[in-house]
């Protein structure tokens, strides 16, 4: 297996703010990889290094073997990108859009019309190729920005955030389109906030903290990492630290306690619930409410790192307004 | 993956320059189309030339005396010049939008010339240009002005003035490249211009003014090219033998600005545009 997409030691600062703190990733070639994190973990600053928008204070990575920092046009050639917030001509209807981007992408005429036409069919864009995509939804304008970064039919895609903001049925359906191309064959970086899809669409995933990756590994790996599922009960302050003691003896890994949520990580489902009430009853703590659920970003995060992930996000705005104001 | 070795072949049958005009072509369909649906540029090409002509010729042309010949003739070149020149706001306005939006981030992610996106865009203002001189040249007839010096010197004249169109809407991707916000475009790149235009020839003989304005005056850009344009239209010019070398050669001096202006600004607006990114 040769490798697709390399990161070494990747720095980035704005300002004060940090976004890349020596961030290294190796991605394999025909594989997906997730890049999961909270907002303002330096998903998306990666990202935008990787695909040569922004310049890294140090480090160097690599596409397909090809230099992005030193190489950019060459690289520009082999990667498509779909970014968080859909780069596609709101004022021109999604045909136009295709069509205009082929031409970029030097296709001759007829070619670009023809492979903009087949896109929007892949995509289930005919019904409104000749509408203005002001007037898309959500999803639609997604796909079409997907469509857009297939124009050339990259070998390699990264996707920022291919479904937040998303509702439901149209994240089922970019993850059906997601999984397609993969199984055509073409490498994919992804940064998303869900574990949820990282574990369906990734086979490799790495959590990103702070510019940094904190942990890396298959869905598998991590949530063994993490402890499989959550159970959470609801209890009385008073007697929440007694129920952390009754539920440590069946958790797979530390029960934390905060306020009168007691959380206490499991592998088993079901039968679990069973034990852990009997467990509370015998030490006659009353249950106000229990539930079985499964991981969240947030518990990787909680697990990995000791913090929730919404903590990142206050530092997230702080590099929003330095962008900002760059 | 055969749609990329063929990008790569048809690509290498051409050079550098050629993929330069190629993509700003696309760039200025692309925006030729926007411009289509906005009902906002048909306001400010179409109706908004013609509302300054009427107003000035009409509120100003009885007050104003210039001389033995009308204030319409010695104005309608002025008018001309200073909506060319707010072409360059528009440059602001346009690329700052496209640098809020996610679009920029597409083209920086393709392997075109970046140059053409800015060239593109200078392009379709120039057709926004040629469409709004038109409609300003046809309501100056209408009321009175008349081309007296010549098919070529008139059309020497509206390439003077696209031209000088051409050097603004660098001024102004600069301006756009610069702020922060469309909003901020639209101000900062408006507000220099009124301060240019007035401080001209455009509305009144700079021999009115005091003389610490006279000489702004005298050798402000402006002032070269409403002269250069009087001239070529055919209004009659009295130069005073000891005028500036900016009045006695109006021409040259407005080609040598151009030259500058655009030697300076579309190198700056370019280096802006490859530093930014969307926001």
């Amino acid at each position: 297996m040769s490798i697709a997409i390399e990161a070494n030691n990747l720095v980035k600062k704005y300002g004060e703010v940090t976004a890349l703190a020596g961030l290294s990733l190796q991605v394999e070639e025909g594989t997906v990889f997730g890049l999961l994190g909270p907002n303002g973990a330096g998903k998306t600053t990666a990202v935008r290094v990787l695909t040569t928008l922004l310049t890294p204070d140090s480090g160097s990575a690599t596409v397909a073997g090809v230099d992005v920092i030193n190489d950019p046009e060459h690289a520009r050639e082999i990667m498509g990108l779909s970014g968080q917030n859909a780069s596609v001509d709101e004022n021109l209807t999604g045909i136009e859009n295709l069509v205009m981007l082929g031409r970029l992408f030097r296709l001759p005429k007829k070619e670009a019309v023809m492979k903009a036409n087949d896109l929007l069919e892949r995509f289930s864009l005919t019904d409104a190729s000749k509408r203005i995509v002001k007037t898309y939804s959500g999803g639609m304008r997604r796909r079409l920005d997907l469509a857009a970064s297939l124009i050339a039919n990259p070998n390699i895609l990264f996707l920022d955030e291919p479904t937040t903001g998303l509702d439901p049925r149209s994240r089922l359906m970019m993850w059906d389109v997601i999984q397609n191309l993969v199984n055509e064959g073409t490498t994919v970086l992804l940064t998303t906030q869900y574990l949820e899809e990282a574990d369906q669409l990734a086979n490799k995933i790495a959590v990103i903290d702070k510019g940094k990756v904190i942990a890396q590994g298959t869905a598998d790996e991590l949530k063994t990492q993490v402890g499989g599922e959550r159970i959470d009960v609801v209890v009385s302050q008073a007697q929440a630290s007694q129920a952390a003691v009754a539920l440590q003896s069946m958790a797979s890994g530390k029960v934390v306690v905060e306020g009168e949520h007691v959380q206490a990580p499991v592998s088993g489902g079901g039968v679990k619930v069973v034990e852990a009430v009997r467990a509370l009853d015998m030490a006659k703590i009353e249950i106000k409410e229990i539930q079985l659920r499964r991981p969240t970003l947030d518990d990787v995060f909680l697990s990995l790192t000791g913090h929730h992930a919404e903590e990142v996000k206050v530092e997230d705005e702080t590099v929003a307004t330095k962008k900002g104001r760059k | 993956m055969n749609s990329r070795s063929m990008t790569e072949q048809y690509a290498s049958k051409h050079g550098k320059i050629y993929w330069l005009f190629h993509d700003s072509s696309v760039i200025a369909w692309r925006n030729l189309l926007r411009f289509r649906r906005n009902p906002e540029v048909l306001f400010f090409d179409v109706v908004q030339p013609i509302i300054f002509i009427l107003l000035f010729a009409f509120v100003f042309g009885g007050a104003i005396d210039v001389g033995d010949s009308s204030y319409r003739s010695f104005l309608i070149p002025g008018i001309f010049v200073q909506t060319i020149a707010f072409a360059g706001a528009s440059a602001a306005i346009g690329l700052n939008a496209d640098m809020n939006s996610g679009i920029i981030d597409r083209f920086k992610s393709l392997p075109m010339n970046t140059t053409g996106v800015l060239l593109g865009q200078n392009l379709a203002d120039l057709v926004r240009s040629v469409i709004t001189l038109f409609i300003m040249s046809l309501t100056g007839l209408a009321i009175g002005w008349r081309i007296s010096g010549g098919f070529a010197n008139a059309v020497f004249a509206y390439l003077l003035l696209l031209a000088f169109g051409f050097s603004m809407a660098w001024i102004g991707s600069t301006i756009g490249l610069s702020v922060s916000s469309p909003q901020v475009a639209s101000t900062a790149g408006f507000a220099w211009l009124f301060p240019l235009t007035f401080l001209s020839n455009a509305f009144v003989p700079t021999e009115t003014l005091p003389t610490w304005l006279r000489f702004f005056a005298e050798w402000n850009p402006i002032t070269s090219i409403v002269a250069a344009t009087r001239y070529l239209f055919g209004y009659p010019i009295q130069v005073s033998p000891d005028a500036p070398f900016s009045l006695q050669h109006p021409i040259i001096t407005t080609i040598i600005w151009l030259v500058v202006i655009t030697a300076i600004f579309m190198p700056l607006a370019g280096k802006k545009f490859r530093k930014a990114t969307s926001r």
